[in-house]
């Protein structure tokens, strides 16, 4: 039941209170570029939800068996070849590389796959497939889920957590990126001045939208005090 | 062999400050422009962090770019980024520790600021050593000169500051929404509203 409840609130902290795109501000270029129309700004919304979870579970297990110090896999290497059983195998150095690597590997696996067996899914999708690659996002997951494993974590996060993480973060980012794209598409019809025109008043209609995330602030804590009741 | 419509070293030099700017004038590298401007040493220490992994980058990609296959460009771009990050964030660890844990993750997250990749495909796989580097140098320039124009506006407003040193009035009422998340967005898109203004009326004037 307490498991349940944290699950809970890491589901509700991801996608509303500290919101990906509006709070922690990964994810901008995409929030920028594709939000002209809801229905891309929703499939760019899923296909980021997508390779963040296989991203965020691939990275979860690199880092528990492989990368985090003392882990298991790293250190039954390291005794198998000789090396002396006091040391702590720390691959941590590596964090970031094997990250990127995942991705990329990733994002590359998905297009094959969605180009061969959803054709129709991979026309609607075209070239936003390969730039999830430099989607900050999916990186940003990616660290989240680095920051509690290992010995310095408080709560030590199984893989049941990471993902949880990863999807209620992609329906953030789907909410805040849907929720644009409406907005954008009621804005070609004001009278913008013409040098706000594009970047410059989305980016001021995000910062109200940011604005009205923060309502969310606290929500997770009442939760939790009215569940532990 | 630098053909005759690719500009020398110079040219691209001075477009990175101004005229190419990445984050004005590109849209690029929006992340850290949003999240690390809330003061002027972090955003300072944020451009020295990109400054030194773009050059590098930049550098390192224009000396391998004739043993570049294409289809494995962007990979290859990506790792030698993020191994010249994974030194900047070590660096940062080591000798500035206290702004490393504020940067938190964004310093990892250069990886991904399509400002570099974007450079590394642009120019460093197609043109020589030198205008490489001084590509890396004037595109530096121009995104430190974004974020300190993004954060001096955001810590004088939040907190009557600018580099940590009182500036405005005690009575200030420090704008504490300037701090937060939606004060980013909002400083940036009225910056850009501003240049793009500017810019205009130049243009007109030109004329």
């Amino acid at each position: 039941m307490d498991h349940l409840i944290s699950l809970m609130l890491i589901a509700i902290s991801a996608a509303l209170i500290n919101n990906f795109v509006l709070y922690y501000f990964v994810g901008i270029c995409p929030f920028l570029g594709v939000s002209r129309r809801i229905d891309t700004a929703f499939g760019m919304g899923l296909a980021v939800t997508f390779v963040i979870s296989i991203a965020a579970t691939l990275s979860w297990t690199f880092t528990y068996f492989i990368l985090s110090p003392g882990a298991p896999l790293s250190t039954w290497a390291w005794r198998a070849l000789g090396g002396s059983p006091d040391t702590v195998v720390d691959l941590s150095v590596l964090n970031y590389l094997v990250y990127i690597f995942v991705i990329a590997s990733s994002v590359q696996f998905v297009e094959m796959y969605v180009r061969k067996f959803f054709p129709a899914l991979y026309k609607s999708f075209g070239v936003f497939l390969p730039l999830i690659t430099t989607n900050c996002a999916i990186l940003f997951g990616c660290l989240m889920v680095m920051k509690h494993i290992g010995p310095d974590a408080a709560e030590p996060w199984g893989l049941d957590s990471a993902l949880v993480l990863a999807l209620a973060a992609g329906l953030g980012f789907t909410i805040a990126i849907t929720l644009m794209a409406g907005i954008r598409e009621e804005l070609d019809l004001a009278d913008v001045p013409p040098s706000l025109r594009g970047a410059g008043i989305t980016l001021l209609v995000a910062g109200i939208m940011a604005m009205a995330f923060m309502g969310f602030t606290g929500v997770d804590r009442g939760l939790a005090a009215a569940l532990a009741h | 062999m630098a053909s005759l419509d690719q500009p020398t070293a110079l040219e691209r030099f001075i477009n990175g400050i101004l005229p190419e700017n990445p984050v004005y004038r590109q849209l690029l590298g929006m992340c850290p422009t949003l999240a690390v401007t809330n003061s002027m040493q972090a955003a300072m220490t944020m451009a020295g962090a990109t400054a030194f992994v773009l050059i590098s980058a930049n550098t390192i990609t224009s000396l391998i770019r004739n043993v570049l296959k294409p289809h494995l460009r962007i990979l290859v771009f990506t790792l030698t980024i993020a191994t010249f990050v994974t030194i900047a964030d070590r660096f940062l660890a080591a000798y500035m520790y206290e702004m490393s844990k504020q940067l938190g993750p964004y310093v990892p997250l250069i990886i991904v600021n399509c400002v570099i990749v974007g450079r590394c495909e642009v120019c460093g796989s197609r043109q020589p050593v030198h205008v490489a580097f001084s590509d890396g140098v004037g595109q530096s320039i121009g995104f430190a000169l974004a974020l300190a124009s993004i954060a001096s506006v955001r810590e004088l407003l939040g907190s009557g500051t600018w580099f940590g040193l009182p500036v405005l009035p005690a009575s200030w009422p420090a704008w504490v929404i300037m701090l937060l998340p939606p004060g980013a967005f909002l400083t940036l898109g009225a910056l850009m509203g501003v240049v793009n203004w500017y810019q205009a009326r130049r243009a007109a004037t030109a004329k």
